[in-house]
């Protein structure tokens, strides 16, 4: 269980992280979503006591990250960052991180075999490539066989297969009972994988909700129709609580009837259908909407050098 | 595989915690891990012994200009203000390289209280340094003596013993000064550079811009002249430290460097 109250965190004048309070729950994988520069590194830096809030507190489990007594036991912690000396192994980076907390030498081995790595383990870390460092950052984080994981950004150039992996993987240490709370910017990679989200924007709480919830909550689900008599059919269906959008001359999209209902009153007016499809949101177009006014950077359109020249 | 997990859980929570002495391993293990470490290690050894090797049989066959150093200890310990350049270089790169490379987010994830983590590098690196120094100095003691033969002196001699101990332990304290610059800098050319010059511009810039009486009375506490007031036998001025006011002094110096790393270690992002 992790449980962060009011934290804040500026530099200078800027503000990265505001007032952010969520709890994540064991037992499910918890999504933390947002835009480049949201907040999400700098809360999950806070939450693993590197860097100190401005205000407010994080705790895992109910006590600060730096008051347990074995905190790789605790908490497994996956970086952004650059976080491994490129001059040693694999193996003898993970043998100075066990060795601070009394885990035996047998445990990182075992590791090594879990994310793979046992053919290039005595090579140079610096020599390896994005999907082995970040296999290597998962090793690290299992390491102390840790009941809450901490992952920022765990698929970051892991090819498909190394996405399908890690995916599973995280949804075994859910279903082990653990905590897990991954980061990504990535709203369909967290579609598949996460079960609640936390949605931040501009360092700010934007959602907090299952991930159904979220897509449904977003943006109304709507129902693609496709016919001959298409006329007829907007006329039947017209209702104050429903929007009727045309895309074509037979096509149009229904929303506020689901896909049942349409085809009942279609089928007892006699009507013909071509097609009759209910178009989900997709959790990308559901984080759009609501991130729509707490992203960082937003690409403007450009003023036509002519209108400009005029203007001036 | 839940219920195995649950189970090691049980058994293993007891006996997993971070103590002084595992973070002392750790970093024992992070030192000898590391090609560069060693390399530049076995590049002090080899420069201390050398020089005071070839220092003794230029005297010995007699090419020595007149103002060198006739002491035969202070000629087989004439490596000694070499290997310091080395032994710091090593200090500041055990330190500030956690920070180069992004380890330190590592170390302190797994050593969370953070200044653990210093003391157990300075632990490993003070053992180390100081066994591997002491030896290389008995070595170019014994060796530099035999080479000069009848001008050489014995083991046994008035401030040999103090000569080898106190050159063992300036290059240990000049190591450690470089790891505390680590720390406090946090860069690896910054530290350096510092490092460098506290121990060689200093006493250069006091010449030039004190006044005689004040250069005096200040230069023997510099940096440099204090550590190696430790291991030398002759005299380079009249208001030379002692060997114990040179190690104090330097201690000092080491207090100050090492209690603003600790500070900046516990209180600042990592």
């Amino acid at each position: 269980m992790i449980e962060v109250h009011e934290l804040t965190k500026r530099y200078g004048s800027k503000t990265a992280v505001d007032g952010l309070s969520f709890t994540v729950r064991p037992g499910i994988v918890t999504g933390f979503l947002g835009p480049n520069g949201a907040g999400k590194s700098t809360t999950m830096r806070m939450i693993l006591g590197l860097d100190r809030p401005t205000s407010g507190i994080a705790t895992v489990n109910g006590r600060a990250y730096a008051d347990h007594p074995a905190a790789l036991h605790e908490v497994g912690s996956l970086l952004e960052a650059r976080v491994v000396h490129t001059g040693r192994s694999a193996y003898h980076h993970l043998l100075a991180m066990a060795a601070t907390t009394g885990i035996p030498a047998s445990r990182v081995a075992e590791v090594i075999d879990i994310v793979g790595l046992h053919e290039v383990s005595r090579k140079r870390a610096g020599g390896f490539s994005l999907g082995m460092g970040q296999r290597l950052g998962i090793a690290s984080a299992l390491l102390g066989d840790p009941k809450t994981l901490i992952l920022d950004e765990p698929v970051n150039g892991l090819d498909p297969e190394g996405i399908l992996w890690i995916r599973n993987l995280m949804q075994g240490l859910a279903a082990d009972g653990r905590t897990v709370f991954v980061s990504s910017h990535l709203m369909n990679e967290m579609a598949v994988t996460a079960e609640h989200l936390i949605v931040v924007g501009k360092g700010r709480l934007i959602a907090d909700r299952p991930v159904d919830e979220f897509i449904a909550q977003a943006s109304p689900s709507t129902v693609r129709v496709r016919s001959p008599q298409a006329a007829t059919l907007h006329h039947l269906l017209a209702a104050p609580d429903v929007t009727i959008t045309s895309i074509d001359r037979n096509v149009f999209e229904v929303a506020g009837l689901s896909a049942d209902q349409i085809g009942e009153r279609a089928a007892a007016a006699g009507l013909i259908l071509h097609e009759l499809s209910p178009k989900k949101p997709s959790l990308e177009e559901a984080f759009m909407a609501l991130t729509h006014d707490a992203v960082e950077y937003t690409a403007t359109a450009a003023r036509p050098l002519a209108a400009a020249g005029k203007a001036a | 595989m839940s219920i195995l997990a649950a189970h090691r859980r049980e058994v293993t929570s007891d006996r997993l915690r971070v103590t002084q002495l595992r973070v002392i391993r750790s970093e024992w293990i992070k030192f000898w891990s590391l090609r560069s470490t060693v390399v530049t290690l076995a590049a002090a050894v080899l420069v201390f012994v050398g020089i005071g090797l070839l220092a003794a049989s230029m005297s010995a066959s007699g090419n020595l200009d007149g103002d060198a150093p006739r002491n035969p200890i202070d000629l087989s310990l004439a490596g000694r203000d070499f290997a310091q350049l080395i032994v710091g270089t090593l200090g500041v790169l055990f330190m500030a390289g956690e920070y180069s490379t992004g380890m330190i987010r590592s170390s302190l994830t797994a050593v969370p209280r953070r200044v653990g983590v210093l003391w157990g590098k300075t632990v490993v690196f003070a053992g180390v340094t100081f066994s591997l120094m002491l030896a290389s100095a008995l070595i170019a003691f014994l060796g530099g003596q035999q080479i000069m033969g009848d001008s050489g002196v014995l083991l046994s001699d008035p401030g040999a013993v103090r000569a080898i101990l106190g050159s063992a332990g300036y290059l240990t304290g000049a190591g450690l000064l470089g790891l505390a610059l680590g720390a406090l800098l946090r860069s690896i050319p910054a530290a350096i550079s510092v490092y460098f010059g506290a121990m060689f511009l200093l006493a250069g810039i006091a010449e030039l811009l004190l006044p005689d009486s004040w250069r005096d009375n200040i230069g023997p506490y510099l940096p440099e002249a204090a550590g190696a007031a430790m291991g030398s036998v002759s005299t380079r001025g009249d208001n030379d430290l002692t060997s114990w006011a040179g190690l104090l002094v330097f201690l000092a110096y080491l207090a100050a460097v090492g209690g603003a790393a600790a500070w900046r270690l516990k209180r600042t992002d990592a």
